[in-house]
């Protein structure tokens, strides 16, 4: 039978339900070792709950986790602080990219629960995901493509996830433990939602043993928009995450009547390569907006395939080669320590 | 005991209405500044409210990012954004998390309950209006998603009698999936929806004045045809805005962006979006 959020709820939401009372302000989180024990415990109706909860070990799940992940050579965050810049949209480019090359298993995994745009994007919408002995089998949209999202477990389209963080933990658990990618693969592209909570501490809790290559941050060019991503960068800087490098999309664009070049979101700041030489990380590239992405991606065609010769598309080829320059340099650079 | 009553920083309030999208970077910052600026044009006294918690715009749109919240005896007091009391216009003030923290830069990262916590402070605490000015309108700005932020403010208003939600969307397919999602979670919680603003939706060309729709067209009001949802209208794109945002100084007259979007072209097409919602003559909370 195929998993579904309405038949089978991750192990996890079960756990939190059995707490009477929402969480406290500075809750260490029922499954921490100072459930039960921490200064904003005293006085919460659910102490007595979370302090019997023992013994607390490591996590069971870990080492199954880990093992997963050991069979993925690369994994990439896909993160911004800020939506709507086409993360998803660039974590689609990168997949079809990689895949290209048809000696290469990629896999793409969409984090964003409440809004989960990938499936439509690389065209599998309305699929649905099937349980075999070793797991999950993700969604195939290429030979050498596979897409994971919560989309495949809604029962409509339409169904809005209401959840609140502690059950989205559970989901991305049991996306890094359940789906079975396969003997063996080259690169795993991890779309994350908008902001710094929940799914972005979770996801990099659980692949910290294992190790990420690094975060590919996309932004849009405007000051409101680098605003957030400098929240995220220092997100990143806490949580120990090697930036791969910064892409900067929409910036600029063609008119197709008058081939005259117009500034949408204007880089009153410098924009994407200025924010790149404050913090001293690597600037990608930039990415120009052309009208025929969007629609690519609602096609969910792979736009190379359709608009190969555009600006765009060498635009975005050539990030996707600096982008895997850095993930090859930062392998080689571990291997010589 | 939960009681059954609106927040007490609410009691002030005449109207209150939420601008929700379940895509990021629709504009719903943008779409909720423009629609400040309109109400006050109108002569409303308008306060926005921020529960972008990890990522708050608002400040900066408003030109204020570097004031801060002070405490008065009855709660935090927002910070005023326009009071020209010789003017015809209303008065707008806003509250938002980017005004607590230290450095702009740094990052919040919350889990929900934290979240939560907060929403539910901004909602006991901040001072909207007085009794001898009250508040016309409460605009809140939320993050995209329907998470823990939606779902706490969709508690504290539980009782409030909120006017409902306005939707933001783009065009293309990709942002109105999403969107479906967001109205149905509307209907779950009671937020009555007032009508969907597609926004982005072409842009015209500053050397030749040919429109192009950058993000495809028309998504917006096929939406609300096939979920029979009034459309309040297009918004286009317009580097002009994002440029006025750039260039105000809350601190001059002429500078402030109040001032300086009467010049835009903007300003008729969001009165028209705004007079569509003012004009439903929605019952005040206030008696």
């Amino acid at each position: 039978m195929a998993p579904s959020i309405v038949s089978e709820r991750p192990r996890e939401s079960l756990m939190s339900s059995q707490l009477q009372a929402p969480e406290p302000e500075h809750c260490p989180g029922p499954e921490s070792e100072q459930a039960g024990k921490g200064d904003a415990c005293d006085g919460c109706p659910n102490q007595s709950i979370c302090s019997t909860q023992l013994p607390k070990g490591p996590d069971p799940d870990m080492p199954i986790i880990n093992q997963r992940l050991s069979q993925i050579d690369h994994k990439i965050l896909v993160l911004s602080g800020k939506g709507g810049v086409g993360k998803s949209t660039f974590t689609s480019m990168l997949s079809w990219a990689l895949a290209a090359d048809e000696d290469m298993e990629v896999g793409a995994m969409d984090l964003d629960i409440c809004g989960p745009s990938l499936p439509r994007m690389l065209g599998a919408e309305g699929e649905s995901i099937h349980q075999s002995n070793s797991g999950w089998s993700p969604v195939y949209v290429a030979d050498n493509l596979g897409l994971m999202s919560i989309s495949f477990m809604l029962p409509d389209p339409d169904s809005a996830v209401i959840w609140r963080g502690a059950k989205k933990n559970g989901l991305i658990k049991q996306f890094l433990k359940d789906v079975h990618w396969g003997e063996h693969l080259d690169y795993l592209v991890v779309d994350t939602p908008p902001g710094t909570s929940d799914e972005h501490l979770s996801v990099t809790t659980y692949m910290k043993e294992t190790g990420i290559d690094g975060a590919l941050i996309v932004t849009t060019p405007q000051e409101v928009a680098l605003l957030d991503v400098r929240k995220e960068i220092d997100f990143c800087r806490k949580a120990g995450i090697k930036i791969l490098g910064l892409v900067e999309n929409m910036s600029g664009f063609v008119c197709p009547n008058c081939k005259g070049e117009s500034q949408i979101f204007k880089p009153t700041t410098g924009g994407g390569e200025q924010l790149c030489k404050d913090l001293g990380i690597p600037f990608l590239g930039s990415v120009p907006l052309d009208p025929r992405i969007g629609k690519s991606c609602d096609a969910g065609e792979s736009f190379f395939d359709s608009y190969a010769d555009s600006p765009a598309a060498t635009a975005i080829l050539d990030v996707v080669d600096a982008l895997r320059d850095q993930v090859e340099l930062s392998v080689e650079g571990l291997k010589l320590n | 005991m939960e009681l059954q009553e609106a927040p007490n920083s609410l009691k002030n309030v005449r109207h209150i209405i939420l601008i929700l999208s379940g895509k990021g970077g629709v504009g719903k910052s943008s779409v909720t500044t423009q629609t400040a600026l309109s109400l006050v044009n109108q002569g409303f006294n308008v306060g926005v409210l921020d529960i972008d918690l990890t990522g708050p715009s608002l400040p900066r749109m408003f030109g204020v990012e570097s004031k801060q919240v002070h405490q008065s005896t009855l709660g935090w007091v927002p910070v005023s954004v326009y009071n020209d009391p010789a003017s015809p216009r209303g008065n707008l003030s806003l509250m938002s998390l980017g005004f607590l923290l230290g450095n702009r830069n740094n990052s919040v990262v919350w889990r929900g309950p934290k979240k939560t916590a907060m929403i539910r402070q901004f909602l006991k605490d901040v001072v909207w209006g007085t009794d001898d000015i009250p508040l016309d309108y409460l605009l809140i700005d939320t993050p995209p998603g329907t998470s823990d932020e939606h779902i706490a403010i969709a508690e504290e208003l539980r009782w409030a009698q909120p006017d409902g939600a306005m939707i933001v969307t783009t065009p293309q397919q990709v942002s109105t999936a999403d969107v479906r999602k967001e109205i149905n979670f509307c209907k779950k919680v009671g937020f009555n929806v007032l009508g969907i603003v597609e926004n982005m939706s072409g842009f015209i060309c500053p050397h030749c004045s040919e429109c192009t729709d950058i993000f495809s067209s028309g998504g917006g009001k096929l939406l609300s045809e096939q979920l029979d949802i009034e459309f309040l209208g297009n918004v286009p794109i317009d580097p002009t805005f994002v440029e006025m945002v750039e260039t105000q100084n809350n601190d001059v007259n002429e500078k402030k962006l109040v001032s300086l979007y009467d010049k835009s072209e903007l300003k008729p097409i969001m009165a028209e979006i705004v007079a569509k919602v003012v004009n439903k003559n929605l019952p005040s909370r206030l008696q």
